[in-house]
């Protein structure tokens, strides 16, 4: 018998390096400072997890529940506000046909939210709220069907594109006999979320041709896209916020006035666009000369292999550092205090010092804090979604 | 002097190249018939991948004329892009497009340029993988396959355009040893198949069972040619011959 193993016989590798206890002994137990630090983490995460519980559930939740609406929607005027909920509702249908239609990760920002509504509805006091919650919840579930029914992609894209229209016409009014209500009523969450998509909406576009410009061949767009970058990255968000307000009014014709939500929308987008011209400007160089090389050799011209070969892929590279500008858009969002409109933390700031809510600071800033927390972990979770679809790293 | 000699499928003369103060293309004439398969050859810096480069226009010539199909290369947008219908590319690198599948990657140009509908392009993408051999690995990306397989959707990619002449940039360079055979083996069958061919290569096998005409570079110069018979054994120039010495061992 020769010394040669069979490789026909299935050893199994033994149990204490493999499976759970496996990975505890490996990765947390693994040496005696290893094994210290586990011990350290854990009282800490202990501590803190108790700390929050009996936070949660020995603190005064009134100052929340009263201000809820200022929370959500601001001074919008009361007899309006189911616009507001309209406008939601239109979100929840759209976004259940998507989920149909598309999937992937659409599916699973759709299962998110409805998630995110189930447990509102659970956690709500009022039974008018939780009836709303659970019917969006069932908006979603008839886009569902609707997408089912009508297997029409193109629909849906026009939907989605009509969409900002209509809810921007839907909450501010003056058609339809709607009344209007003017954005300077607009607050809190709801006016986070209009500042917060319009910039990230309209600032990409802009930033991607920024970037594209700075390419440019033609050097008097080249020296545009240069100094518009470089003023706008040399220059703090409130300045620009500051000089939207007060600069904007001087470029508009005679007697046309513009609201002050509008020009901050501007401000914000002008902005976030020259930072991500820079980060698209990265991902442009990431891309070797070959790949425009190809594409010339089977007959391209500039714009094709902008769109189709050399833009996705650039734009797949800089997913992280996109997704990074807008989070921090929209948080920055609540620096519009500056030119005195009241967003979620304005909001929040108002309420605690109001007087009979003295002292209950804590509650409202966990409150706020869990909101901005939910809606940025939403957006990182869809950016590592997206990344796993296209297949960033891997081709 | 007719530019329409049918027969003339590529004419260069007096071609000079310079990048910034490196002469790197000295006064290249080269001709080429319909059909002909060429095999550009010599040491590395000699100018053979800046001369086929200059053919689709990926390099600009400073001075001379090239001639491509009766249209002229110049700086008219619409001759260049005439001209690059015409002529297909595969490259050393492959430059495969990684975020498309082999069928999209071959499918891309007829869709977008010649304006052909989806199920026309794909039937073709398809005709095409089965000539190159894979036809198996049409809904595969890029980096899901092996080198000589990328090599050859290039090559099915290059031909989705219909062109009359083929342009090889060292198409097996990069390649591991076991996959030369199987690109060069479609690059043979082209060759049957009438195709016009340039293809700058070390590979000398390939060169003499396929080339009707091999042309030795050495400092951005053209410094001979001839058949591949005559080449191998009967080289004229010295540095022809020191050069076939080092490759052939």
């Amino acid at each position: 018998m020769s010394g040669m193993a069979t490789i026909t016989d299935t050893i199994k590798p033994p149990v204490t390096s493999v499976g759970v206890l496996g990975w505890l002994r490996k990765n947390l137990f693994s040496s005696w400072f290893n094994s210290l630090l586990t011990i350290v983490a854990l009282w800490l995460i202990y501590n803190f997890v108790v700390g929050l519980w009996g936070f949660v559930t020995t603190a005064n939740w009134n100052v929340v529940i009263v201000n809820l609406r200022l929370f959500m929607v601001g001074r919008y005027t009361l007899e309006q506000v189911w616009r507001v909920q309209v406008s939601v509702a239109i979100l929840a249908f759209l976004l259940g046909a998507s989920w149909r239609a598309w999937g992937g990760i659409i599916q699973q920002i759709g299962i998110s939210i409805a998630a995110l509504f189930v447990v509102l509805a659970l956690l709500a006091f009022e039974t008018s709220s939780r009836v709303y919650l659970a019917a969006n919840v069932a908006l979603i579930a008839i886009g569902f069907g609707f997408a089912h029914l009508v297997r029409s992609r193109g629909l849906l894209v026009a939907l989605w594109i009509a969409s900002p229209f209509v809810i921007a016409i839907l909450l501010y009014g003056g058609v339809g006999g709607l009344p209007i209500v003017a954005t300077d009523l607009w607050g809190g969450l709801l006016l986070t979320f209009a500042l917060a998509v319009s910039g990230i909406v309209l600032s990409f576009p802009l930033g991607v041709l920024l970037a594209l410009g700075r390419q440019s061949s033609y050097p008097v767009i080249k020296w545009f896209s240069i100094l518009y970058i470089e003023i706008v990255r040399g220059v703090p968000l409130v300045t620009m916020l500051f000089t939207a307000q007060i600069v904007l009014p001087i470029f508009l014709p005679e007697g046309m006035t513009v609201e002050r939500v509008v020009r901050v929308m501007v401000g914000f987008t002008a902005f976030t666009a020259a930072y991500l011209a820079e980060v698209v400007r990265g991902g442009l160089q990431a891309i070797g000369r070959g790949q425009s090389e190809a594409a010339k050799a089977i007959g391209l011209n500039t714009i094709q292999i902008l769109w189709l070969i050399v833009l996705p892929q650039a734009i797949r590279v800089v997913i992280p550092a996109i997704v990074q500008q807008f989070i921090s858009l929209f948080k920055d969002t609540s620096l519009v205090a500056i030119v005195g409109l009241l967003d979620l933390a304005g909001i929040a700031n108002s309420v605690i010092s109001q007087k009979e809510f003295l002292g209950l600071q804590n509650e409202v800033l966990v409150f706020i804090a869990a909101i901005y927390f939910v809606c940025c972990y939403v957006m990182t979770y869809a950016s590592r979604r997206l990344e796993k679809r296209l297949g960033v790293g891997e081709r | 002097m007719s530019e329409n000699q049918s027969n003339d499928i590529i004419i260069a003369r007096d071609v000079h190249k310079w990048y910034g103060n490196f002469h790197a293309l000295r006064g290249v004439s080269m001709t080429l018939k319909r059909g002909e398969v060429v095999v550009i050859f010599g040491p590395s810096g000699s100018g053979k991948s800046t001369f086929i480069r200059t053919l689709n226009r990926l390099e600009e010539h400073q001075r001379g004329t090239i001639i491509v199909d009766g249209i002229e290369l110049n700086n008219d947008t619409r001759n260049i892009e005439a001209i690059r219908s015409e002529v297909g590319m595969v490259f050393q690198q492959f430059n495969l497009f990684p975020h498309l599948t082999a069928m999209d990657n071959i499918a891309l140009a007829p869709l977008w340029v010649r304006k052909w509908t989806r199920d026309k392009a794909e039937k073709m993408a398809m005709e095409l993988l089965e000539r190159v051999g894979i036809p198996e690995q049409a809904d595969k990306y890029p980096n899901q396959l092996s080198g000589g397989q990328q090599q050859r959707v290039a090559i099915a990619r290059a031909l989705a355009m219909q062109p009359k002449i083929m342009l090889f940039d060292e198409p097996t360079s990069a390649l591991d040893p076991e996959m030369i055979k199987e690109v060069l083996d479609v690059m043979t069958q082209l060759a049957k198949s009438g195709i016009t061919m340039i293809c700058v290569t070390h590979e000398m096998g390939f060169a003499n069972a396929v080339a009707n005409r091999m042309v030795f570079f050495d400092g951005g110069q053209l410094i001979e040619e001839g058949t591949p018979e005559q080449i191998f054994n009967n080289p004229q120039h010295d540095r022809t011959k020191l050069f076939l010495s080092q490759i052939l061992h």
